[in-house]
């Protein structure tokens, strides 16, 4: 091959390198906002400042399974004495918290995720005007009968009996504590 | 701190009057009685002071201490149908006291007076060079409203912006234990008979009292603390940072969101912030002319206007190309002393070749800090790891 044939391969080759660094996005920076468009959308409610971690692992897997956005959504509770678009900064100073723990956790495990905080008269007025906003195709509840951050069972029967979604009420299991938390935020946020 | 005020201040007529504010958790604690006392106290000293206005709500106390204190008449305005009394601001003026005595900072004064506020009426007062002793409930703070209100199940419509709880030289906490508050409604001392059991069914119930006892305690720690700052450094080589101190008392925070899903970290954050700085925060979204949003961007918009409003937040829509100067022109417009931003899109093409948008804004709004929030689940697992 001849001096200037390698030169010109030289070139052509410098040239694409260039015009492909030039037009390509850097590696590794792709970000979470472009894997998030349509797909199946599944609900996770909660009330208070820990939800059962037997729910959220069942999202995961559904999520894994069905290519599925995992959308967690506080339920917060307006008093009556108080108009319905009040800012319940006291609420949410507990439920911030936790649906930054539920997001760094499904983030990192690789789920899409695209949070939701619904207001109402009680947490079942929330999750209605929730689900009148949006579609979603699954909802996931833990029977809780404390309601330390799921759902009681009136909640759960008025649920099935209204929402036209499928929906998944896990059992409560005594002998299972786990539960995610406000301590599991990694860092402030 | 007082005596040092008025000794040094007021044989020169043209130097700002000195404020000194009773602040307490609320109604009954006491506020009204101590102002007047301390009113006794100049006068005995040999100042001249009036009570510019008084409410004793019917407290005999409260009247019975307030004898000896020379007081301008409230004046009576027309309003609709009714004539209402309201305090005499130019009769004030006139008297032109060494110290002045003004009840109820944050009262809305009836229109067709000088000013709608009465804060105002006392801003009017201090630059006649007056010195203003007045009164204020913790819960009337505009940054303090939605808190107290949640808090206590009360919203206050009569507010005040901190600067001027700020701008105070003196902040004086006047402190009750809840118990003793209730003991004090209960004996007839806050309301006349016929409104106790209604205030004790509402608002003076012992977990808002106590609530509400620690939001006063922390404001005016927080106060004291802005307050040290700012003397401790007067006089040396940072006086510039102590010119600037005052204004932390006020910061406001600015977030510029986006309508896709990850925004919503951010905005968590920048409230978190706001919370921890006692701080407001404002949300901006930068449309570019003639952007259609596609579904899934319109949901995320909304999701975001309803987790504005459910924080208190105060989201703005503008529109334009020119996102540094559409930053730039709201935050000058709302005193934003902190602009949070997200991780930036990849830059494509000749995108590459402009200047980033953080520089941009800090060179567009020098003196404002602009943090970058990462995202947090990204960090290596250390201590906490994977959540339990």
């Amino acid at each position: 091959m001849s001096a200037g044939a390698v030169v010109a391969i030289a070139c052509a080759s410098a040239l694409l390198g260039i015009a492909a660094g030039y037009w390509l996005p850097p590696h590794g920076l792709r970000l979470a906002r472009n894997r998030i468009q349509g797909g199946r959308r599944i609900l996770l409610p909660f009330t208070g400042e820990e939800i059962s971690r037997r729910s959220f692992e069942a999202a995961v897997r559904l999520a894994k399974a069905e290519n599925a956005i995992i959308m967690p959504a506080f339920l917060a509770r307006v008093p009556m004495n108080l108009p319905i678009e009040t800012a319940l900064p006291v609420q949410c100073a507990g439920g911030m918290p936790l649906l930054e723990a539920i997001e760094q956790s499904l983030t990192s495990q690789g789920v899409p995720v695209d949070s939701r905080v619904g207001r109402g008269r009680s947490a079942r007025d929330a999750l209605r005007k929730l689900l009148q906003q949006e579609h979603f195709d699954r909802i996931i509840v833990s029977a809780d009968e404390d309601q330390r951050g799921g759902l009681g069972y009136d909640d759960l029967r008025w649920l099935l009996a209204r929402v036209p979604a499928e929906i998944l009420i896990l059992r409560p299991a005594p002998e299972d504590t786990r539960r995610i938390s406000v301590e599991a935020v990694r860092g402030h946020f | 701190m007082r005596h040092r005020v008025v000794a040094v201040g007021l044989a020169v007529s043209a130097r700002r009057g000195h404020l000194k504010v009773f602040i307490g958790m609320a109604a009954g604690v006491g506020k009204t009685y101590r102002m007047l006392v301390e009113g006794h106290a100049e006068q005995e000293a040999g100042h001249d002071v009036v009570i510019g206005l008084l409410e004793t709500h019917g407290r005999a106390d409260t009247a019975r201490v307030a004898e000896g204190l020379p007081m301008v008449p409230r004046r009576r305005v027309r309003y609709r149908d009714t004539v209402v009394e309201e305090m005499d601001l130019p009769m004030i003026l006139r008297r032109a006291p060494e110290i002045c005595l003004i009840d109820e900072l944050a009262h809305t004064n009836v229109s067709g007076t000088e000013h709608a506020k009465r804060f105002e009426d006392i801003e009017a007062v201090l630059d006649a060079g007056i010195d203003v002793l007045s009164t204020l409930n913790v819960q009337h703070l505009e940054s303090l409203n939605d808190h107290i209100t949640e808090l206590s199940g009360v919203r206050v419509r009569e507010t005040i912006p901190d600067a001027i709880l700020a701008r105070a030289e003196e902040v004086v906490l006047i402190d009750l234990t809840p118990e003793a508050l209730l003991d004090r409604l209960r004996a007839g001392k806050v309301y006349p008979a016929g409104r106790i059991d209604a205030a004790l069914n509402n608002f003076f119930k012992i977990e808002n009292l106590s609530a509400l006892r620690e939001v006063a305690l922390r404001q005016v720690a927080e106060e004291v603390g802005a307050k040290r700052l700012t003397t401790e450094l007067v006089g040396s080589r940072e006086e510039s940072l102590a010119a600037d101190a005052p204004q932390a008392v006020g910061e406001r925070l600015l977030a510029l969101v986006e309508p896709y899903p990850g925004t919503q970290r951010l905005v968590r954050r920048a409230w978190r912030s706001a919370q921890r700085l006692s701080a407001s925060l404002d949300l901006l979204w930068v449309r570019l002319p003639g952007k259609e949003l596609s579904g899934d961007e319109q949901r995320s918009l909304a999701a975001l206007r309803q987790l504005a409003s459910v924080l208190g937040a105060r989201m703005f829509e503008e529109e334009s190309d020119d996102l540094p100067g559409a930053v730039a022109e709201l935050a000058g417009r709302r005193g934003t002393t902190y602009i949070l931003i997200g991780r930036s899109r990849p830059a494509r093409g000749l995108g590459r070749l402009r200047t980033p948008l953080p520089q941009r804004l800090m060179q567009r709004l020098p003196g404002v800090d602009v943090r970058i929030v990462a995202e947090r689940s990204l960090r290596p697992s250390g201590e906490n790891g994977e959540p339990s």
